[in-house]
């Protein structure tokens, strides 16, 4: 079995009218053993940027705390925070640093830029960005939800359906893995305000 | 194959181990002891490797030791998990330690907590975590019986329902556990689960 598929992951990042939602499942796994079903996989770096991590838990957890790390030397140096687009050239950075023994990672970054332009973009566990003006995937899942989010998405949804629509992408997706879902957590960010919802799945 | 598991009750966290000392097809000893007492309020179940759990558990309880001595305060549970944690993320890449953590703690804010990390530094906070082949067993017991807030009797009499299913099942069965429990009075040996008892030692 491949090292990203040993915990199991699904992420999903949708840009919408002024604002964005990133979902992901809530299954820990240990290959074909369920550890836990209320694991974090998007994380906020500030009030207008998260950052999902799909692929090894510990990889993420660790790629989590260094830019934690990096963002808040940053802020004390900027008195600001990171804008999306130079935090996902961060990201690259820090992934391209372990190029010849990587974090087992997929990350999937979405932020609200200058002007609160939604951003999104993902990369390889190696830092190679793929920026996407529609929508973004990763984990096990990523197949199924690449399916799924072309053919559900329009452009410049409301956050309401938007939130429909990511949500619906992600448990139609994660009911096709048998590594990820028991659930799904939908973070959906607008100019002024971010919610935070828990999505009930199939549980198995 | 060593079975590790844990579970946090009504105000208390209790961790059982078995306590077979193996070398290939040798039983070297049956009284062995897994879980390490880390301080006053925790518990640190460790299985795998053997010079890896016995070494790496007395290098964590003397850095939470150092830090008592060091800042006048006991480290809370979260903190040594995240260390712990730590240590083995940053040995991972070098020379990684195979032990696999459940470590429980008491802290008078917080209460009691038991935390799951992985050989390859998988950090979660759990209700109910166990380790092994015998973790098939435990967690599906546990999955059926295990509740909320349950007394030290109730929780006692799931653990002796996992260990039944354990030796019944499991194919080499660890015939001895032993139970841990840590409450607000300490952290402290709870009982014994014996079937062999060893031969006692002839005087000279």
């Amino acid at each position: 079995m491949s090292i990203f598929e040993y915990n199991g992951s699904a992420l999903v990042a949708m840009v919408g009218k002024n604002c964005f939602a990133i979902a992901s499942d809530r299954r820990l796994g240990v290959q074909l053993q369920t550890i836990a079903t209320d694991f974090q996989k998007i994380y906020r770096i500030h009030h207008k940027l998260f950052i999902g991590l799909a692929g090894l838990a510990t990889d993420a957890q660790t790629l989590y705390q260094r830019l934690v790390f990096r963002h808040k030397l940053y802020h004390l140096r900027e008195e600001r925070d990171m804008k999306p687009e130079t935090f996902a050239s961060l990201v690259s950075a820090v992934l391209y640093e372990k190029r010849f023994g990587p974090y087992f990672c997929q990350p999937v970054i979405a932020g609200l830029g200058d002007d609160d332009k939604p951003f999104i973009c993902t990369m390889d566990s190696i830092g190679a960005k793929e920026l996407a003006k529609d929508f973004v995937v990763a984990g096990t899942a990523s197949e199924s939800l690449y399916g799924a989010c072309e053919s559900m998405f329009k452009p410049d949804m409301e956050a309401g359906e938007l939130f429909e629509t990511i949500s619906q992408a992600l448990i139609s997706s994660v009911d096709r893995d048998c590594l990820s879902g028991w659930g799904g957590h939908v973070y959906l960010v607008t100019p002024t305000e971010v919610t935070e919802r828990i999505l009930k799945g199939r549980m198995d | 194959m060593e079975s590790v598991f844990g579970l946090v009750g009504k105000d208390f966290a209790i961790v059982v181990a078995d306590s077979s000392a193996v070398h290939s097809i040798l039983v070297h000893k049956t009284n062995e002891d897994k879980i390490m007492v880390l301080d006053s309020h925790k518990l640190m179940g460790a299985s795998g490797e053997t010079g890896d759990r016995a070494q790496f558990t007395e290098y964590v309880q003397k850095n939470v030791a150092l830090y008592q001595f060091r800042n006048g305060i006991p480290l809370t549970t979260a903190a040594t998990a995240n260390f712990t944690r730590g240590e083995l993320a940053t040995a991972l890449r070098k020379n990684p330690y195979m032990v696999n953590i459940i470590l429980a703690g008491y802290d008078k804010d917080v209460g009691p907590s038991l935390y799951f990390i992985d050989y390859i530094a998988s950090l979660h906070k759990v209700d109910k975590a166990a380790f092994g082949y015998g973790s098939y067993f435990a967690l599906s017991m546990m999955d059926r019986h295990y509740r909320r807030d349950m007394s030290v009797e109730e929780a006692i009499e799931l653990v002796d329902k996992c260990i039944r299913e354990i030796r019944s099942r499991l194919v080499v069965a660890p015939p001895n556990f032993l139970i841990k429990i840590v409450d607000k009075d300490g952290a402290r040996e709870y009982g014994w689960r014996e079937s062999i008892k060893d031969a006692p030692v002839a005087a000279a």
